[in-house]
């Protein structure tokens, strides 16, 4: 499959998304500049992490005025995967792809640690290959990663089970404490309605190899490899 | 006509502040009583071009909403008056502007 990493000023995670998807999964991947407006040719993009436009005004403020966005934009309303990392994440949330917003973490403290995420929700086009309640581990380093969205938003996303993933305790309890950022409900990772378009704060391509310390990451990536191929998932 | 905006993006009620409450802690350590609270918000100016008053009114209303604030969880307001300002560019503006390449 062929996937499009999209690249800011700013972003510093391309280069681990791109390794990830090409050496670890053997895909097709390239990168592509904030200004290219051309993404027909990819299954699947990823806004990879990073400080797009150096966090100025808010996370993700600016870079959701670039030229890609559009095309990002309509490659969603077609239906095709599109997944942000990070600040990736925050992208698609200042762009209305996804709802909520990403604020200031509540210790106000930068982490960079690993994480466990409980998958909520296996049955989605990102988690195919996990099971429910599986537990993953998972490097989060951000700043600002704390969800926040309206009590009705909150109900909706709930109900309709767009959280696929929340941080938990290593055995799975989701509890106050295992929160890196003092996230509404512990939310790590969410998806829109229509279930193609993923944003998560944790680094899965930071997880791919275990000589890195988990390859728990390619569980997301092979999902959404398998959705594309349409064949059994393996991990 | 040169206007200028002065534009304040303030978080809803009842939006976690953690910034705004690690200063109430300092206010609170350095012994003043009498500060229930503290928030921290944005001032951001803006000088505008614009035929009248009111168009001028109408673009800042419009950047409030689409850039300057996030609307899930800010709201803004602003005060905005004609500017006799001689704007003149910071060192490097022109520079980062070219770099970031945003239109």
């Amino acid at each position: 499959m062929r996937f499009g990493v999209v690249v800011f000023p700013g972003t510093n995670c391309e280069m681990d998304t791109y390794h990830a998807l090409t050496q670890v999964l053997g895909q097709d991947a390239s990168y592509v500049w904030h200004q290219d407006r051309d993404l027909d040719r990819y299954d699947a993009v990823v806004l990879a992490g990073g400080f797009s436009y150096g966090d100025y005004l808010r996370t993700g403020a600016i870079a959701r005025f670039s030229p890609v966005m559009n095309s990002v934009a309509e490659f969603a309303a077609a239906g095709k995967l599109v997944i942000g990392i990070c600040n990736g994440f925050q992208i698609l949330c200042e762009v209305g792809l996804l709802p909520g917003a990403l604020q200031r973490n509540a210790h106000l403290q930068f982490r960079c640690d690993w994480t466990s995420l409980r998958v909520e929700n296996a049955g989605t086009a990102f988690t195919g290959s996990c099971s429910a309640g599986q537990v993953l581990r998972v490097p989060v380093n951000h700043g600002e990663g704390n969800y926040f969205a309206d009590p009705e938003t909150l109900a909706e996303l709930n109900q309709n089970h767009q959280v696929l993933f929340r941080y938990c305790d290593p055995d799975g309890s989701v509890t106050p404490g295992a929160s890196p950022n003092g996230s509404l409900e512990n939310i790590a990772g969410i998806m829109n309605t229509a279930g193609n378009v993923m944003g998560l704060m944790p680094h899965p391509e930071r997880a791919c190899e275990t000589i890195l310390g988990s390859a728990d990451g390619r569980y997301i990536f092979e999902s959404v490899i398998s959705h594309l191929t349409g064949r059994a998932a393996r991990v | 006509m040169l206007f200028k905006a002065e534009v304040k993006v303030t978080l809803k009620k009842g939006v976690l502040d953690p910034q705004g409450s690690a200063v109430e802690g300092a206010v609170k350590a350095l012994g003043y009583s009498g500060v229930p609270q503290v928030r921290i918000g944005k001032f951001i100016e803006v000088w505008v071009e614009g035929a009248s008053e009111d168009a001028a009114r109408e673009m800042v209303q419009e950047l409030g909403k689409k850039i300057l604030s996030n609307p899930v969880m800010e709201t803004f307001t602003f005060s905005l008056a004609p500017s006799s300002d001689r704007l003149v560019p910071a060192v490097g503006a022109t520079e980062t502007a070219t770099r970031t390449g945003v239109k």
